[in-house]
């Protein structure tokens, strides 16, 4: 009997996620939590002001027109759009759904994520817009 | 048919008794239109180099003994053709295993898992064989049936960071058997396979890279058991805070 | 194996990005560029108008859950994140963001209480 020496490869804990395209674009999926949690610090931001009155309100509403402000929303929105579109495409494997016996085909499941996310969002601009 | 076409395959080498560490070594093969790396390296071990070390069996996709990595990327090397590749094609062994000589991994730690989560049928009580099978319809089967495809070939480990970061992570072939025992409706084990789904080790371990699918050559789609498995413990985990719950 | 609760988290993690996924660009083209772009009046924006949403029971509860589950989601993404990037200092990680998450999640509480 021959004695065993396994050998055992290091995997890199900082840079695993440089090997292959597949691991970057999961790395881009869990970096977009940094920009919806920052976002969501301007959206708790905006409530405490509205909640102090009139004119931090105003401040507030003024701050969005600045250029650092509109860079920093721009940023977000493709952030957000990017968690959006990521989130949707694997509905299918978290929640299969069934029709009686038939399972949904994926296409139809992540589709009406789509076409709900668009009925959202009109919604939500036309109400805001009045 | 040319015959004087010729690949570079680089096989990395794993000798224990004399290496300190791998290296990789050339070998020239023919270039033959049919063959897959396999049947490259079966080229070298007959005509090259009788020592290579490396696991087959069936040549068909179906024992799933002859993975490795080719090119970076973990293959069945029984179903990767040569067309498909470059003049140089570089064969390793699955990553996140130790290796225990060339080409060849130790699986103990999947073979010790895989135990663990009980991989066959838990029946509530046995009945006798004169009251006959235990009858389950079209759709009860198909609940379960892509689950049921896994060959053990342990890609999907070598594709997983997560297991690479944590050894202790019981994995996506693993799981996602514990899974299709749970949905198949003879089964009741369900309780028993969760001590080891639903623990720290288990499904939570996985943050959904979806790698394994991926990589996945018989299609089970391992992220999606584990997915559904997380969704499902979460559930029970709300509702036995609820009163009345277990 | 210990049983884990992690589902505790996880359940604000998965239902944080359902939410985020559907609402969070909206909102961010509502609150951050429809205005300055001129996609809504300044005035759909005014304090009057946002107040009286706010002060409404149901545009309090929708604020509410547009908030604060995105802020979990996100703190605990970031956890997961961090780990993913080689910091292996989990728990004090795990600590900062959710207590953050928490701060967020009382702040926007009080302040919708107060209108």
């Amino acid at each position: 009997m021959m004695g065993r020496k396994p050998y055992i490869r290091e995997v890199s804990k900082t840079t695993w996620w440089l090997k292959h395209p597949r691991y970057m674009n999961y790395m881009l999926r869990e970096v977009t939590s940094l920009f919806i949690g920052l976002y969501t610090a301007v959206a708790i931001d905006g409530v405490w002001r509205l909640q102090q009155g009139r004119e931090a309100w105003e401040h507030f509403i003024a701050w969005t027109f600045s250029t650092e402000a509109v860079f920093m929303h721009i940023v977000f929105l493709v952030f957000a759009v990017i968690h959006t579109t990521t989130w949707f495409n694997v509905t299918p494997k978290a929640m299969p759904m069934h029709v009686g016996d038939e399972p949904l085909p994926d296409a139809a499941i992540i589709g009406a994520h789509y076409a709900g996310w668009v009925v959202v969002s009109v919604l939500a601009l036309l109400i805001a817009g009045k | 048919m040319s015959n004087d076409r010729t690949i570079t395959l680089e096989v990395m080498r794993y000798r224990p008794e004399t290496d300190a560490a791998p290296s990789f070594q050339s070998y020239v093969v023919p270039y033959v239109e049919e063959w897959v790396v396999l049947d490259a390296l079966n080229y070298v071990k007959d005509n090259l180099d009788t020592t290579v070390s490396y696991r087959w069996s069936c040549h068909m996709a179906v024992c799933g003994s002859c993975g490795m990595m080719i090119d970076g990327e973990p293959k069945l090397s029984c179903k990767a053709f040569l067309r498909d590749y470059g003049s140089k094609i570089r064969v390793e062994p699955l990553s996140h295993f130790p290796i225990e000589r060339d080409l060849v991994v130790v699986i103990d730690d999947f073979i010790e898992k895989f135990t663990r989560i009980r991989p066959y049928i838990i029946a509530q009580s046995e009945k006798p064989v004169s009251e006959g099978e235990y009858l389950q319809t079209p759709a009860q089967l198909h609940k379960y049936k892509q689950f049921t495809l896994c060959i053990n070939c342990l890609l999907c480990y070598a594709a997983c960071p997560q297991y690479a970061h944590n050894p202790e992570f019981v994995g996506p072939a693993a799981l996602s058997m514990a899974h299709r025992y749970n949905l198949d409706s003879r089964d009741s084990g369900r309780d028993l396979r969760q001590e080891v789904s639903a623990s720290h080790e288990g499904v939570w371990e996985c943050s959904f890279v979806g790698a394994c699918s991926d990589v996945c050559p018989k299609h089970v789609d391992p992220a999606a058991a584990i997915q559904q498995t997380k969704i499902a413990s979460t559930m029970d985990y709300y509702k036995a805070l609820l009163p009345g719950g277990k | 194996m210990a049983k884990s609760h992690k589902p505790i988290i996880w359940g604000l993690f998965a239902g944080g990005g359902m939410v985020s996924a559907f609402v969070t660009p909206v909102m961010i083209l509502i609150t951050g560029l429809a205005v300055p772009f001129h996609l809504i009046s300044r005035e759909a924006m005014s304090y009057d108008r946002v107040h009286a949403f706010a002060s409404n029971p149901i545009g309090k509860l929708l604020l509410f859950v547009v908030i604060f589950l995105p802020a979990w989601h996100a703190a605990h993404r970031l956890r997961i994140t961090a780990h993913d990037f080689g910091l292996r200092q989990d728990i004090p990680i795990a600590v900062v963001l959710y207590v953050t998450a928490a701060v967020g999640t009382i702040m926007t509480i009080s302040a919708l209480l107060k209108m």
